[in-house]
């Protein structure tokens, strides 16, 4: 990343290398070196790791090497510094290029020639310079579209599972994202963390093969990358989005995953330094850690642009309390939630929309936005599914003939609402098409039932089948 | 007018008369580790004082001295700093400044004006920035309250200048000074010019207090009076005292926020400062931009005038969550002070928590349970204590009160963990927000079988809403209660396992939850429910209930009963016009009547 980067010098002191425990590097001789300063390792073999001042004791400096610690020894290690804290280079050229964790190429091609430089950790945003996101973004996806709504500048992570398809369920709202009657492109910045070379591969075609290279980054670190690296990964994804989103007033949409990978490489540090560990072996500064990542969404006043994140996290065991799931659900606003069981049953994408949630829905949606009854078919589809869910389980205790007739009718809801609300498959729909079909699978339930729509949007939209209006 | 200093108020009784020699040291960085540095020759400085780091200043407080190592967390981002550099110590506290002009203000945890921290034109926080905490420049009219050769001792009214359309800021007389009135400067003046000289020594209108010590009080008040909150299941079931504390506990996205920022906008507080600490800045944008557009209940003044913002979101440095807990919990006793109802919320107290083990991990220190310092208990214990309705040092006789409501985000919603464990300890309210109620979108997630109140407030209720209050709400908490063990029957056995009459009581039960205390916080009729609304829709409920019970004696089968339409009405009750609300209801209670003896 900064290997281009020759405007400051290197200074290099009497440095000896005490110490090499995992991840970290204990130096002596550091006399001169910023807290958080980068630092170049030389071994003499291979290109110069970079690395991080994590502690400063007199002299003496421990150091997280991003490149790992391998090959690194007492002696034939020199420990360069250059004054300041790690850089990326920011810009255009970026785009339709494969880089490394750390942002250096490594498709092949020329080091791109950026526009200028940012440090890595950024600046927290002044909270009176912040916008409230409020726009609302298409994604295609009835689940999202119609009851967790995404907007620009918000940040919403997507739950899943081991297995369960949440990269493909980004790459396609990556790929289809657009903000209707608004032509501005949406650019995507894709951190990978952790990936095997299959799912690499699988975002290079996504990405980088056809028309989306123009408007796309994709930043790898691989299963058999660094694992450090990783900490460095979706902070230079950051600020090379940070700096289109706010300096280029672009929209900018940050995928990041897995985050699940991203937390194991803090768990390293915080054990190699015999940090009191938290949860689970979780840091207990994780939280703000992750904060410092997810808080770099948003919009600004007065700028065109916005950053969107969308970050994919696998929960370990399906356990939605984990440390990591937890903590991310404490920062982010709202969450997607992938379920086994509709992906099981065949249902794509297998959003499972009662526990998901967008917690800037209702700033994106409704009158001049979206569409007047979006609120009102949202909340209605959601408490009759709510309903059905619970019904079936019941049904599982006393049986579908010990069901009264009404519960029946929320049951037979419950399944078509999967099949076809849900499970759309790659289809995509418009948001006009959504509700169309939200409305289609409320057509069995009387008016009076309806409780959550309002009486003039019932009188609009409501196609209340005959049958039941006589039962009623 | 020659501007004076600001006043620094004198320690209250203990450490009085001990007139402190500022004694200022420049040692220097030896250790560095995130917001935690060392330093040593610092041989003046004494715990809790105030340091400048390193040649870009930062701001800084002693936390521990081990010998000649004095052990300080900065509360600014310590990137780049080197061993070596200059600490300088300034032998003073962290203090507050205090005077008008806080109201409406937008603040770093630090005091610090969030505008003036970015410079021009940037969008994001610069380091060692130093404003001044409150306008030096503005201009305020003093009205003095006193006359040339009064005698004035603490907390007395000097006068006061009008903050806004609606609050009256009082100035008094700083702790700790005494004597007879010499002169008077009525009119304009800024915070610096003296606006009175008491025994030939000019006061201005500007105090300083440090952050973290309580300010003195003539006297603690039983608390006796509620803060109205608007939340229909908050002032029903589990109310707050003026003066008291309450805890919000709950998982990510059951609704603390909201139910903080409901409460900010509109519970009956004369003046309310709101902290966020650790958590969203898109949070904080939502109250600055939906604020200004809304008017204090009470007062019909623009909200923001009665508001102070604090916000120290969670991608600010971590070591001024601390910071930002204390400047609110001092400016809130600052208003207390001159007679004046006051809210605190604090949005996330976990966060602060967590800025206590982190840098205390960093210190090494042994930690309790789940890697919390040990003192975290006694942390907790005085902030929460300096809640409290009392009777205002000084003359003329006043009250006030403060009254703290505290966000808890327990790791994993597991309540079990020790921030909620501690917190339920000191708070009177503990209102425990459920994750499954959220996910059924059941708002405020307010658990009315794990939540409670130690305020006993029914005699105000019943004296200043209507007698009737406290037995209709021993009604409805025993109803939900019923239900509640009725609901255990049902999921294992189906509905069909009830008897008529406990069906009737999953009726009401039903009712209570879904068209009493759902309340939504985006609908801008039902937002807020004034007490006598509330009454209302409760007596409507418990007619409904007896009108089914009657049916249900008259031989009307139970189907037909819970299925009567007018039941749907109930839903209808927070459409109500805000006038003849007693109409509306008596007017459902003849329908429902009705209609089930028609059945
Ligand atoms: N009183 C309410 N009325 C209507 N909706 C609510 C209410 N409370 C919460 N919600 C819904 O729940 C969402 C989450 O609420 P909120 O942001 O207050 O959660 P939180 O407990 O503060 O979460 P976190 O700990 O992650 O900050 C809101 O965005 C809103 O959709
Ligand atoms: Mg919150």
């Amino acid at each position: 990343m900064t290997t281009t980067d020759a405007q400051s010098p290197f200074t290099v002191g009497h440095r000896t290398v005490t110490r090499v425990a995992g991840p970290l590097i204990v130096v002596d001789g550091m006399d001169g070196v910023g807290y958080g300063e980068l630092v170049e390792v030389e071994t003499g073999d291979g290109p110069a790791r970079e690395g991080q001042v994590l502690e400063l004791d007199g002299s003496t400096a421990i150091v997280q090497v991003f490149g790992g610690t391998v090959g690194i020894g007492r002696r034939e290690t020199s420990v360069l510094t250059r004054g300041r804290a790690a850089r990326t280079g920011v810009g255009n050229d970026y785009f339709g290029r494969v880089l490394d964790g750390a942002g250096r190429p490594r498709d092949g091609g020329p080091q791109p020639v950026p526009d200028d430089y940012r440090h890595v950790n950024g600046l927290p945003l002044n909270p009176i310079t912040r916008a409230h996101p409020d726009q609302f973004i298409e994604t295609g996806v009835s689940a999202i579209d119609g009851l967790t709504t995404l907007v620009r500048g918000q940040k919403l992570p997507i739950f899943s599972g081991a297995g369960l398809p949440a990269n493909s369920l980004a790459a396609r709202i990556a790929a289809q994202a657009r903000v209707p009657g608004d032509d501005a492109e949406v650019v995507v910045i894709f951190a990978a963390m952790g990936v095997t070379r299959r799912e690499a591969e699988f975002f290079r075609t996504e990405f980088l093969i056809g028309g989306a290279a123009a408007r796309s980054v994709l930043l790898l670190n691989l299963a058999d990358d660094p694992t450090i690296e990783r900490l460095l990964t979706p902070r230079v994804a950051l600020t090379m989005a940070e700096y289109l989103a706010f300096e280029q007033h672009r929209h900018v949409l940050v995928v990041m995953t897995d985050m699940t990978a991203y937390c194991e490489a803090l768990r390293e540090i915080a054990a190699a330094r015999e940090e009191m560990p938290g949860r689970r072996g979780y840091p207990g500064y994780m939280y703000t850690d992750l904060a410092s990542l997810y808080e770099r969404a948003g919009r600004v006043r007065g700028g065109a642009g916005s950053l969107t994140q969308l970050m994919i996290l696998t929960m370990p065991d399906d356990d939605i309390t984990h440390p990591i799931p937890d903590l991310t659900g404490y920062i982010t606003e709202g969450q997607i939630v992938l379920s086994r069981d509709l992906d099981r049953q065949g249902i794509q994408p297998p959003i499972d929309v009662l526990p998901s949630l967008s917690r800037l829905m209702n700033a994106g949606i409704g009158v001049g936005k979206t569409r007047d009854d979006h609120r009102g078919l949202a909340d209605q589809l959601y408490a009759c599914y709510a309903r059905g869910r619970e019904v079936r389980r019941l049904m599982s205790i006393v049986g579908e003939s010990g069901l009264p007739t009404e519960d029946r009718r929320y049951l037979a809801f419950a399944a078509a609402f999967e099949r076809t609300y849900l499970g759309q498959g790659p289809a995509r729909r418009t948001l006009t098409d959504t509700l169309e079909v939200g409305w289609q699978l409320l057509a069995p339930f009387p008016a009076a039932e309806l409780k959550r729509v309002s009486a003039e949007h019932l009188a609009h939209y409501h196609h209340e089948a005959s049958v039941t209006a006589t039962d009623a | 007018m020659t501007p004076t200093r600001p006043h620094t108020e004198s320690a209250p009784p203990g450490r009085s008369g001990l007139a402190r020699t500022v004694t200022s040291d420049t040692g220097r960085v030896v250790r560095i580790s995130g917001p935690v540095i060392s330093a040593t020759d610092l041989p003046h400085t004494r715990l809790f004082d105030v340091v400048r780091v390193g040649t870009e200043r930062l701001l800084g407080e002693v936390i521990k001295i081990d010998g000649d190592l004095v052990v300080m967390q900065v509360f600014e981002d310590t990137t780049g700093l080197q061993v070596g550099e200059p600490v300088e110590a300034t032998g003073e506290p962290l203090y507050a400044e205090l005077g008008p002009g806080l109201l409406g203000g937008i603040l770093d945890g630090t005091q610090r004006p969030l505008a003036n921290l970015s410079t021009d034109g940037d969008l994001y926080i610069a380091r060692g920035a130093d404003p001044h905490r409150l306008d030096r420049n503005r201009q305020w009219d003093f009205r003095p309250a006193v006359e040339v050769g009064d005698r004035v001792g603490p907390g007395d009214l000097l006068g006061s200048v009008p903050e806004g359309h609606a609050i009256e800021h009082r100035i008094l007389v700083p702790a700790g000074a005494a004597g007879i009135i010499s002169a008077i400067h009525p009119g304009p003046a800024t915070v610096l010019d003296p606006v009175v000289d008491i025994d030939g020594h000019p006061i201005a209108m500007l105090r300083r207090w440090p952050l973290r010590r309580a300010r003195p009080v003539a006297d603690r008040l039983p608390l006796t009076v509620p803060l109205i909150t608007g939340q229909r299941v908050l002032d029903l079931l589990f109310p707050v005292a003026r003066g008291g504390s309450a805890i919000i506990p709950g998982g990510f996205g059951t609704g603390k926020t909201v139910l903080e920022q409901a409460l900010a906008k509109f519970s009956t507080a004369d003046i309310v400062i709101y902290v966020g600490c650790g958590e969203r800045g898109n949070e904080l944008t939502e109250v600055l931009e939906e604020f200004p557009g809304l008017t204090d209940p009470r007062t019909g003044a623009p909200l923001m005038e009665r508001t102070v913002l604090i916000a120290n979101t969670s991608n600010m440095p971590v070591a001024a969550r601390e910071a930002s807990i204390y400047s609110g919990i001092t400016i809130a006793e600052y208003y207390r002070d001159q007679g004046y109802d006051v809210a605190m919320m604090a949005d996330s107290t976990s966060r602060w928590g967590e800025a206590l083990r982190e840098v205390s991990s960093r210190l090494e220190e042994m930690p309790a349970e789940d890697g919390y310092p040990a003192y975290l208990a006694t942390r907790l214990a005085g902030f929460y204590e300096r809640a409290g309705a009392v009777q205002c040092l000084g003359s003329p006789e006043r009250t006030g009160s403060v009254t703290v409501v505290g966000a808890v985000s327990p790791a994993g919603g597991d309540f079990s963990e020790p921030i909620t464990q501690n917190s339920l300890r000191l708070a009177g309210c503990f209102w425990a927000l459920d994750t499954a109620l959220s996910r059924q979108r059941h708002f405020p997630a307010v658990n009315w079988l794990r939540s409670f109140s130690q305020y006993g407030l029914d005699a105000w209720f019943d004296r200043e809403i209507s007698a009737d209050w406290s037995p209709l709400r021993r009604w409805a908490a025993a109803s939900l209660q019923d239900e509640g063990v009725l609901q255990e029957v049902v999921s294992l056995l189906g509905v069909e396992a009830l008897a008529a009459e406990q069906r009737i009581t999953l009726r009401i039960g039903q009712a209570l939850r879904e068209d009493l205390l759902q309340q939504s916080s985006f609908d801008d009729l039902d937002a807020s429910c004034p007490p006598q609304r509330l009454l209302a829709m409760l007596r409507v409920v418990h007619e409904a209930g007896a009108a089914m019970r009657s049916a249900l004696q008259q031989g009307v089968a139970i189907t037909d009963i819970t299925a009567a339409s007018v039941l749907a009405d109930l839903g209808r009750m927070r459409r109500w016009p805000a006038d003849n609300i007693d109409e509306s209801a008596s007017r459902l209670i003849q329908r429902i009547a009705e209609e089930m003896s028609s059945l």
